[in-house]
């Protein structure tokens, strides 16, 4: 058995198939991911991401440790703004991604993945000796993302008459921006190219927050849906389409590298820095697959005319799409690589389009 | 508790056989595999005339979280595949032993149906797979 969100016996009540993830015991479904996916794209969903690692980063010198910390630059972020980053080595690999919310001059939070709770928290730990803060994990704090068309409305119909102050505030919310009120903490941010909060609050009073917003037509959605969605929204997922050994200018992050101010020394912009001025050999690119089939994570993609050795690549994230109705993938392939690929799908080649992800975003096709 | 008809044959790779009174039999996969597989969006069937051994791969069920070998349950030629699940895949997940037979096999030795498992040995097979 794993580790339990203070959700777990909710997902159990309402018939959830549980799998291990990242050493928890998470819903990977209630029945049916794809419903689910679609439930999403139409209406809302709410998915339990208690499992992710929430730190906060308190201290007079908070702002500079994050300046040299992440590979974006925190400078461009207005009070209550959040920020999608990576979190490099030296060498510019990618340790993580996470986003950081600027509450205030003392108090910043970063929400980083739950796989890579462990060494992140080491290297935070290491670097921030240098600096005057303290860093706080928050376990105690749960983390519900309600995601849809119709999310918003559904979260202030939760709040209306419970927390007016913080419906007020969240109904002022622009995306990617933050509130917080009393003990509950809202951000217009989000994992499936919809619209919709994240809403972090005590783990006890988790429950009573996933039930009110099953009372207001939320529906629960699980892990699965969860990765369809943000494949669909051409969002990268770490430890599949990046890693330490992989930089942001190999997995379609380029735009999350703050190069000015120049001086600016964040912790991996020497080797970014040479790595661009050599050439970038790999590009994360997406792909429609033109037949019938799946696209499936390590498939090999065959790129035609970019020479011998250079002439292939591989999925790191593909699978059906179900507001598409066909395969989609995220794959690095050599940055000669031209509008199409074919892709190897068990031992025959398939031909596929190369595309500039999103493919969805706001319940559109973008393809 | 999966659906398992007491009047089928099964395989220890979770497809169900029905022998019609002609002789041929119908194929498919059983509900223990649907609930498996979750979500079926692609099949991939083989053609009518397609010569298959016993156990041999002959066709491929995707659903949204991977790929799996669809096993044929005895030697015989493909007469026919449901030309439905092309179309319409989750047909699998909605009637497993019905709308989404998969194929119409003329066997080519009979003998081996009744190497088949009965739906009281499928059911304790699977009890033993899970637990």
């Amino acid at each position: 058995m794993g580790r339990q969100t203070p959700l777990y016996q909710e997902h159990l009540a309402l018939h959830a198939k549980i799998v291990d993830f990242a050493g928890w015991d998470m819903p990977i479904h209630y029945g049916s991911q794809v419903e689910e996916h679609h439930q999403v794209r139409r209406d809302a969903g709410m998915f339990d991401v208690s499992h992710m690692t929430i730190v906060d980063l308190h201290g007079a010198q908070v702002r500079a440790f994050l300046q040299y910390l992440i590979a974006n630059n925190v400078d461009k972020l207005k009070q209550n703004q959040a920020l999608y980053t990576c979190m490099l080595n030296a060498q510019g690999g990618v340790i993580d991604d996470l986003i950081v919310y600027f509450m205030d001059e003392q108090w910043f939070r970063i929400v980083v993945n739950a796989a890579t709770r462990e060494k992140d928290m080491a290297w935070i730990n290491t670097q921030a000796a240098a600096y005057n803060i303290t860093v706080t994990e928050r376990p105690e704090l749960a983390m519900i993302a309600v995601q849809g068309p119709n999310a918003r409305e559904r979260v202030y119909g939760v709040l209306a008459g419970v927390n007016d102050a913080l419906r007020e505030q969240a109904a002022q919310l622009k995306p990617f921006y933050a509130a917080h009120a009393g003990d509950i903490f809202i951000g217009r941010t989000g994992y499936t190219g919809e619209d919709g909060f994240e809403i972090l609050l005590p783990g006890k009073d988790a429950a009573a927050m996933w039930r009110a917003l099953l009372g207001q037509g939320v529906k629960p959605i699980g892990l699965g849906a969860r990765d369809t969605l943000r494949l669909e929204a051409g969002m990268n997922l770490y430890g599949t389409d990046m890693d330490e050994t992989i930089s942001p200018l190999e997995c379609g992050l380029e735009w999350t590298v703050a190069w000015e101010p120049a001086a600016r020394n964040f912790i991996g912009r020497d080797a970014l820095e040479k790595q661009k001025a050599q050439g970038v050999t790999r590009k994360l690119v997406g792909l429609v697959l033109e037949d019938k089939g799946v696209l499936r994570n390590h498939q090999k993609v065959i790129v035609e005319g970019v020479g011998a050795d250079a002439g292939s690549g591989e999925i790191t994230s593909g699978s059906f799409a179900p507001t598409l109705g066909l395969a989609i993938a995220l794959a690095r392939v050599p940055t000669a690589t031209g509008a199409r690929v074919a892709v190897d799908i068990r031992g025959t080649l398939h031909p596929a389009r190369v595309v500039k992800p999103p493919f969805v975003r706001n319940g559109k096709s973008l393809i | 508790m999966s659906n398992i008809p007491k009047h089928l044959k099964y395989t220890k790779t979770h497809e169900w056989v029905d022998v019609q009174k002609d002789g041929t039999v119908t194929m498919g996969i059983t509900d223990h595999a649907q609930d498996l597989l979750g979500d079926v969006v692609f099949i991939d069937v083989p053609q009518a005339g397609r010569t298959l051994k016993a156990g041999e791969a002959c066709a491929v069920v995707e659903s949204v979280k991977a790929a799996s070998d669809i096993y044929s349950p005895i030697a015989g030629d493909v007469i026919e595949a449901n030309p439905a699940l092309t179309g319409q895949p989750e047909l699998v997940n909605k009637d497993a032993y019905g709308k989404a037979w998969m194929l119409r096999l003329k066997p080519s030795n009979p003998a081996e149906l009744n190497n088949l498992l009965d739906a009281k040995s499928y059911e304790t097979f699977i009890a033993s797979e899970t637990h």
